[in-house]
């Protein structure tokens, strides 16, 4: 594999891009390994990386149904922050931020992260007490935080809707300067090229459709290419993890699968330098500009559960309103593409990385729409958890165990209906 | 956009309603044990394919509605009303 430099670009410059291999091998499923992950998006690819690179793992699989991301890792709005506030969650999100800020150099592979910040409007006097609550949470645990006024959001952002009579006037806004965007397929192209030179046997078109078990145990997966074998199983399959929990016989789960659509307009020239988002008063909007030029954003889920891969009107018009009572100018630009991804929403809206009733069955789920962040640190952690075979203490309360302690872990306070939470 | 034929309103789209959740869920009694309660306040069987759901026309006559729908194809099945009493009514106005 020839790795990526400036000098291997300029020389395959000069030789007509001829001198570049296959980024991953395309195998034949192997009867038998020691760790099967089922899921090809960047949680299951991360996983199987760093149980590769930091466990010293050997022979390890990642079976996907489809195309390696073509699942949410492909179609997510690829908004990267660390500012969450629960005990966990905080050191998590942390963590996994701190993977992106150096993801490039250690995969060897352009993920075009942007730290371009993270900007938050506020629109009332709670909301900035709210913010300054959440900056000192944000200090005092070695992040980065800072609040602005209108005079310097107007300098960084200058055509916003400052109008003094917009419905919610803007009065400042919360910002994360380290928080940013990434190019979301490169990073799953990234994870499988890294993962594949370390000897993991990526399988894509490769659909899991039946969980052999005996008693307490997975004694192999039934896939679209034939039987395979694994000493220890993760699942890692988003929006379709209900329907792996079902094929394994373990009954209900703690999750709903909802859809989120994003969206994009055609490119314009360099309008947007941030990520900036609007919440206030029942909507929720967030918006970014890609390095192409279209206007990326998204909104709320479609309201009600869906396992279909296609987004409905009404959020179109919402976020349409959305987008133009923030960002005015947007208002001639013309919508290129929506489309939607299925959800894992959970019951309080944060993660499961956690062991299962079954032995060596491992779930790495409930990642709600905010699991583009969290795919460093989640294959991070759900490798520790596989290859230790227990919990790091950072996700140890992250268990499925946790409502039956009535230990929820709600960011949002939204209570125990998986359409409200983000 | 989702039509939903409502008993009382006749077929209107979806964004005249909201989304309760999973309809089969029924509340155990109050002093049913806490693995009754856990499981009906968090734990979700969460079906690809039809399952029961409730929805209020809260912009429309208000009342909340029991809909089975294809959770893959969002085709619908069957609306009736969720007070089995009215749906009774409905039925039977005898
Ligand atoms: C529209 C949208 C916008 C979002 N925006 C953001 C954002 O701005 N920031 C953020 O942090 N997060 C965001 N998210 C959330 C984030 O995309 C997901 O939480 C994250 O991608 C999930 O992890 P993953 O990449 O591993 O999932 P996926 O890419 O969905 O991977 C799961 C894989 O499992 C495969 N699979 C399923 N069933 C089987 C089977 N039976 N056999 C084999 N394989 C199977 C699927 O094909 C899929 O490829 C967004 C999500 C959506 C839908
Ligand atoms: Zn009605």
């Amino acid at each position: 594999m020839t790795r990526f430099s400036a000098w291997n670009v300029f020389r395959n410059g000069l030789s007509g891009q001829k001198g570049w291999d296959r980024q991953w091998r395309d195998v034949e499923p192997k009867a038998d390994y020691d760790v099967v992950i089922v899921g090809g998006g960047i949680h299951g690819l991360a996983t199987a990386y760093y149980l590769a690179k930091k466990h010293g793992l050997k022979n390890i699989a990642v079976l996907e149904k489809g195309w390696i991301g073509g699942g949410n890792a492909g179609r997510n709005t690829t908004i990267v922050r660390s500012n969450y506030f629960r005990p966990g969650n905080r050191e998590f999100y942390e963590h996994s931020l701190k993977l992106w800020e150096n993801l490039s150099h250690d995969l060897n592979y352009n993920v075009m992260f942007s730290q371009r910040g993270h900007v938050s409007l506020l629109h009332s006097p709670g909301a900035v007490d709210a913010a300054a609550r959440g900056y000192n949470t944000l200090r005092l645990t070695g992040s980065d935080a800072e609040i602005w006024g209108l005079e310097e959001l107007k300098q960084e952002i200058p055509h916003l809707n400052y109008a003094a009579n917009a419905r919610f006037p803007i009065l400042g806004a919360a910002v994360q300067r380290r928080a940013g965007t990434a190019r979301h397929d490169a990073v799953v192209w990234g994870y499988a090229r890294a993962a594949d030179q370390l000897g993991v046997d990526i399988i894509q078109n490769c659909e899991v459709l039946g969980v052999r078990r005996d008693q307490g145990r997975i004694t192999g997966l039934d896939t679209s290419r034939g039987a395979i074998g694994g000493s220890k199983i993760g699942f890692s399959v988003a929006g379709n993890t209900s329907r792996l929990w079902d094929m394994a016989g373990l009954g209900t789960l703690p999750i709903e699968s909802h859809k989120l659509q994003a969206f994009v307009t055609e490119p314009l020239k360099p309008l947007l330098d941030h990520v900036v988002v609007f919440g206030v008063g029942g909507t929720h909007f967030y918006i970014s500009q890609s390095d192409k030029g279209g206007m990326v954003f998204g909104g709320d889920l479609d309201w009600y559960k869906s396992y279909a891969q296609r987004g409905n009107l009404p959020i179109v018009q919402d976020v349409s309103e959305c987008a133009l009572s923030i960002l005015p100018c947007l208002g001639r630009v013309r919508l290129l593409r929506h489309w939607s991804g299925v959800c894992d929403m959970s019951m309080d809206g944060s993660h499961f990385i956690c062991k299962t009733p079954l032995d060596n069955l491992y779930l790495n789920a409930g990642w709600n729409y905010g699991g583009f962040k969290a795919g460093p640190g989640a294959g991070w952690f759900f490798a520790d958890l596989i290859a230790n075979d227990r919990p790091h203490e950072i996700v140890a309360e992250h268990d499925l165990k946790r409502f039956e302690r009535g230990y929820n872990i709600d960011e949002r306070g939204a209570g125990p209906d998986p359409k409200l939470h983000g | 956009m989702i039509r939903i034929n409502c008993p009382y309103c006749g077929e209107r789209d979806h964004s005249e309603f909201t989304y309760g959740g999973d309809g089969s869920v029924k509340y155990p009694a109050l002093d049913a044990s806490m693995e009754d309660w856990l499981q009906a306040v968090f734990q979700r069987e969460n079906i690809r394919g039809v399952q029961t759901e409730s929805w209020h026309h809260v912009n429309g006559c208000r009342m909340w509605l029991l809909v089975e729908r294809d959770t893959m194809t969002h085709e619908i099945h069957s609306v009736r009303v969720a007070h089995p009493g009215l749906q009774q009514a409905l039925e039977d106005p005898s």
